[in-house]
């Protein structure tokens, strides 16, 4: 088997690092449709929707995580995601998802048209990451 | 003259009261580490935050859609103060010291003769803004409820602050905290949320010269990107200011029970003294009564 040239991929939540690792692999929910980085990819910058990251390490293991929106930033050597709010994926629970999607409903009332439609995408991804990551 | 039963019962008060405060700083120490690193934790992120901003804010010029959160309303009338204090007393001149700062700022943009609108983060800067500039708070946050500070809570702010800005309501945003330098040294700060200053953030210059792709285009990612820029910032001025009120009140603790172990010493002494005083008097009149007979 060919080794994929590997890169240093970081997602950070304004709490915490969740993660800084030698990757060969990242699957972004861009806003503008799944993009999957590379080593050696082109310098962009893209905003990110709900939606699951797959990381392939080095070492080959797959590890997944829930982000709930955020911003990439892309470089040839290195990749950082600026995530809202994440968290791995076995962590996770119906629940707190719920939670979530409830407290986003509450904004819908009295926001503005533009802004509603916004909300609305936002929680009818939240309800497809849901689907998604924890089978009903 | 205190009688040695009053003496007695100032000693084992002061005593009571120096337990109180030990364990009051012990706790604070505790929570000061658990601060101190979440502080830490957060760092990487409004690091990154600031760099891909700068980055961007270079990419996209000033008249080419620049939302206004960036580039302010080209007026300086109005000027909101989001002032962020502790909820809780007992930390030294940590509030007051914040709060000063903010009134100072008040008087100088008064003076000016802008408008001022104030709000008040954590229930003791309000306290001390209330008694001068009650007119000109116009909301406050009580985070009093909640056991440790969240991105959600910044994040709340944050968004009451963008909508104000939206509805027009003032063009300047400054915000008040007090920096974390050290457990000793916390130094009150100023910082201007908005417009966002690009700042003197150090672009490394392989970073500035990558020309970067933009997903959708770099204004859009903009308008996306300062909003929670705004909110990070709070975020991160929230947790320092929770690391700073422990640090602070850990030294506070540690000189109250400074002080009151040397109250007790002197107390001691004060009531032996009495006591000694008490015996070799009841030893003269037994003498003395003796010799008499």
């Amino acid at each position: 088997m060919v080794m994929a040239d590997s890169f240093n991929f970081e997602l950070v939540s304004p709490e915490r690092l969740l993660l800084s690792e030698k990757v060969t692999e990242v699957v972004i929910p861009a806003t503008e449709g799944e993009m999957t980085v590379m080593a050696n990819h082109a310098p962009t910058m893209t905003t990110v929707k709900p939606g699951v990251v797959t990381v392939k390490t080095a070492d080959g293991k797959a590890e997944r995580f829930a982000v709930f929106g955020g911003f990439a930033d892309i470089l040839p050597t290195g990749c950082t995601l600026l995530a809202e709010s994440a968290v791995h994926v076995d962590e996770l629970d119906r629940t707190a998802l719920e939670k979530r999607i409830e407290a986003v409903r509450a904004e819908l009332e009295g926001a503005g048209d533009e802004k509603k439609t916004r909300v609305e995408q936002f929680i009818a991804e939240l309800t497809k990451l849901g689907e998604i990551v924890i089978p009903a | 003259m205190p009688s040695l039963k009053d003496l007695k019962n100032r000693i084992a008060s002061v005593k009571a009261t120096q337990k109180i405060t030990k364990a009051m700083k012990m706790v604070a120490a505790a929570k000061l580490r658990r601060a101190q690193e979440a502080a830490e934790a957060a760092r990487p992120y409004s690091q990154r935050m600031a760099a891909v901003l700068a980055n961007i804010a270079q990419a996209v010029g000033a008249d080419d859609g620049a939302p206004q959160l960036m580039t302010g309303t080209g007026k300086d009338d109005t000027h909101l103060l989001v002032v962020c204090t502790a909820e809780r007393g007992l930390c030294g001149g940590f509030n007051s010291q914040i709060a000063r700062h903010a009134r100072d700022h008040v008087r100088k943009l008064l003076a000016a003769g802008k408008t001022v609108k104030i709000i008040c983060v954590g229930k003791k800067g309000f306290d001390i803004l209330r008694r001068e500039y009650a007119s000109l708070i116009i909301d406050r946050v009580d985070l009093r409820e909640v056991k440790k500070i969240g991105f959600e809570n910044a994040d709340q702010i944050g968004h009451k602050v963008i909508a104000l800005f939206e509805k027009g309501e003032f063009d300047a945003c400054t915000l008040f905290y007090s920096e974390f330098k050290s457990v000793i040294a916390q130094i009150p700060t100023a910082q201007q949320l908005i417009p966002a200053s690009a700042g003197p953030v150090a672009v490394e210059a392989s970073d500035a010269s990558a020309v970067y792709e933009y997903e959708p285009d770099a204004g859009a990612i903009l308008s996306d990107l300062i909003p929670r820029n705004i909110s990070v910032q709070i975020f991160r001025a929230l947790l320092e200011n929770v690391a700073g009120e422990m640090g602070a009140k850990m030294s506070a603790m540690d000189n109250a029970t400074r002080n009151a172990g040397e109250m007790i010493n002197k107390l001691t002494l004060n009531y032996n003294r009495q006591r000694q005083a008490q015996i070799t008097k009841e030893l003269i009149e037994i003498i003395s009564g003796a010799e008499a007979l």
